[in-house]
């Protein structure tokens, strides 16, 4: 038997927050997108926590669903970075606000 | 909170500490590195971390998909589009632009942090157990997650793959090169030219997007 399900959770937090805070500091893009992937792998291991301590498998299903959007939205992102760095180079998030209707 | 002690028998308890630190220091190592490479590396690291947690959770399926899907393939995604764009310059995290810039988001992720960890201070876990199946029992993970999917999570499963074509045809669509604006005297693309040039054989002139035509493709968009 592992540990309480409350460490893992106070964990998640920890990890969530590191990657929330993250994503407001940096300015580079790619580095904002790993972020966002660090919030998404927190929020999966509050999941698979809440499975075991429920005894659902629900959790883990929901875990599947999403890796499988993270793999899409990072295919979509990554193709919109490069579109950006294509047309500006060496483009930051502050950079973009010359982007108008 | 129960001690780390509390129903964990001593390697178990073991385990989580080394890994919780490892999840813990990527993280800190991806939002504090200068050097995006540097930063997807501790992003390895804290994927890793999480998908020995996901063992010890057992959900051994997740742990080894974790492993293939987020370190196999996301990071490595990301690690082409840095070389591919030459963007691993420095980047100082904490030095220039507006301090509130930079103060505002760690209050703000710290006050997220107190939030959590005050709301959840006695109810960790609530709920009811066993909506969708028994994660353990007779059965081993895989069986009961495969069972799970193909039955009461069907349809959302089917729908995910309507997902993935769609951000694989948008990711080509992206991809593509801006259309280029034949210039006079030029053939249009797709026109096919009644006799070769006498220069240099290049091949599929008529193809407009090939790569034979990437570099000053390249240039063009860059000066305008």
């Amino acid at each position: 038997m592992s540990v309480h399900a409350s460490w893992y959770l106070v964990l998640a937090a920890v990890l969530f927050s590191i990657g929330a805070v993250g994503l407001l500091v940096r300015r580079n893009v790619l580095v904002m997108f790993m972020c966002i992937e660090l919030m998404l792998n927190a929020a999966n291991l509050t999941f698979v926590t809440f499975s075991r301590a429920l005894n659902d498998i629900g959790g883990q299903v929901a875990v599947f669903f999403v890796l499988v959007v993270a793999a899409a939205e990072v295919v979509v992102g990554l193709g919109i970075i490069v579109a950006i760095y294509r047309r500006r180079v060496g483009a930051t998030a502050d950079d973009a606000h010359i982007l108008k209707g | 909170m129960p001690t780390l002690l509390a129903a964990a028998t001593l390697p178990d308890a073991i385990t989580f500490a080394v890994a919780a630190v490892i999840c813990v220091a990527g993280a800190l190592g991806v939002v504090l590195m200068r050097n995006p490479v540097h930063a997807a590396l501790n992003l390895v690291m804290t994927l890793f971390g999480i998908a020995v947690l996901f063992v010890e959770e057992d959900a051994q399926f997740l742990a080894a998909v974790q492993v293939i899907v987020y370190t196999g393939a996301i990071v490595v995604l990301f690690l082409f589009v840095i070389m591919l764009l030459g963007v691993d310059r420095q980047e100082q995290v904490f030095a220039d632009g507006f301090v509130a810039q930079r103060l505002v988001p760690l209050l703000l992720g710290a006050l997220v942090l107190v939030e959590v960890l005050l709301l959840a201070h006695q109810h960790w876990v609530t709920g009811a157990a066993k909506v969708s199946g028994a994660a353990r029992g007779t059965r081993t993970n895989v069986v009961a997650l495969g069972r799970s999917l193909f039955t009461t999570y069907l349809l959302p499963f089917e729908v995910t793959s309507a997902l993935l074509v769609v951000a694989v045809i948008g990711a080509v669509v992206l991809a593509r090169r801006p259309h280029r604006v034949p210039e006079p005297g030029e053939l249009p693309d797709g026109a096919v030219r009644a006799a070769p040039p006498a220069e240099p054989p290049v091949p599929s002139v008529g193809g407009g997007e090939g790569a034979a035509d990437g570099a000053d493709d390249e240039t063009k968009v860059v000066s305008r």
